[in-house]
C-alpha cells in the first residue's frame, strides 16, 4: 500500500513573513495617500 | 534598538502627524505575527499576502482619516481587521480552508472536474443530434409517446390522457420505440457514447 506522507506545514508557521514587495507597496501606498478634510467631509487622494 | 523602545501608541500618533517612517516600524514590528495569523487560517501564501495587504490598507486609511481611537491596542486592532478580512474571504469563497497540496498525495487525483471540456461538449452535441435523427425515424405513434415521456417529462397517465389511448398502450408504444431505436443503432453501428 502506498505510504502517504505530508509535509508539516504548521511547524514553520513562526517563520512566515509577507514578501518584501508587499511591505514596500504598503509604504508607498501610505506615502501616496492623502486625506483632504473639507467641511466635515473627507476626500482621499492617491497621488503617484 | 531604538525601534524597540518607542511604543506602538507613540508610533501611531507620529504617523498620524505625518511621520511616514513610523508606519514602516509598525509594519516591520508586527508583520510576522499578523501574516502568520492570516496564514494559519487560509493556508495559502498568496491569499495570506492579499489579506495582509488589505489589512494594512485599511489600517493606513483609518489612521489617515483620523478615525482611529488610540487605546494602546494597536496590534489587537490590526488582528481584528485581518480576522474580519479572513472571514470575508471564506464567506466569498464559501468553502473550507484549502487542502495543503505539499505532500505526495494530491487532492486533485481524487477530485475531478465534472463540467465538460470543449471536446466533450462537441461530442455531447453530436450525440444529441444523432439521437434526434434516430427518433425522427420512428413511427409517428411511438415517436409521440417517446417525446412526451423523455423530452416533456410527462407521466404515462398524462400521455394516455393527451393521446386518447390507454396507459398500457402508451407503455407498449414506449417499449417498442426503445426496441426500434436499439435496432436502428445496432443495424447502423452507431456509437452513442460520450
Amino acid at each position: 500500500m502506498a505510504k502517504i506522507y505530508f509535509e508539516d506545514s504548521i511547524k514553520n508557521l513562526n517563520d512566515l513573513k509577507p514578501k518584501e514587495e508587499t511591505v514596500n507597496f504598503l509604504l508607498n501606498y501610505s506615502k501616496a495617500l492623502s486625506v483632504i478634510n473639507y467641511s466635515e467631509m473627507k476626500f482621499e487622494a492617491l497621488l503617484n | 534598538m531604538q525601534n524597540g523602545i518607542i511604543s506602538d501608541a507613540t508610533l501611531v500618533s507620529n504617523y498620524i502627524t505625518g511621520d511616514e517612517s513610523a508606519l514602516e516600524v509598525l509594519i516591520k514590528r508586527h508583520k510576522q505575527k499578523i501574516y502568520s495569523f492570516i496564514y494559519s487560517k487560509v493556508y495559502d501564501r498568496d491569499v495570506a499576502e492579499d489579506i495582509f495587504q488589505d489589512t494594512f490598507i485599511k489600517v493606513i486609511r483609518t489612521l489617515k482619516r483620523g478615525t482611529y481611537n488610540e487605546e494602546g491596542k494597536f496590534l489587537p486592532w490590526v488582528m481584528r481587521i485581518s480576522h474580519n478580512l479572513v472571514i470575508d474571504f471564506f464567506r466569498k469563497n464559501s468553502r473550507m480552508p484549502k487542502f495543503d497540496n505539499s505532500g505526495e498525495f494530491s487532492i486533485f487525483l481524487v477530485l475531478s472536474d465534472s463540467s465538460l471540456n470543449a471536446e466533450k461538449t462537441i461530442i455531447k452535441e453530436q450525440v444529441e443530434h444523432d439521437v434526434r435523427r434516430l427518433v425522427e425515424e420512428l413511427p409517428q405513434d411511438q415517436k409521440e409517446v417517446l417525446l412526451m415521456r423523455i423530452y416533456n417529462d410527462m407521466s404515462f397517465k398524462e400521455i394516455s390522457d393527451r393521446t386518447g389511448v390507454s396507459i398500457n398502450t402508451a407503455l407498449g408504444r414506449m417499449r417498442y420505440a426503445l426496441i426500434n431505436l436499439r435496432k436502428i443503432i445496432d443495424k447502423h453501428n452507431i456509437v452513442l457514447t460520450n
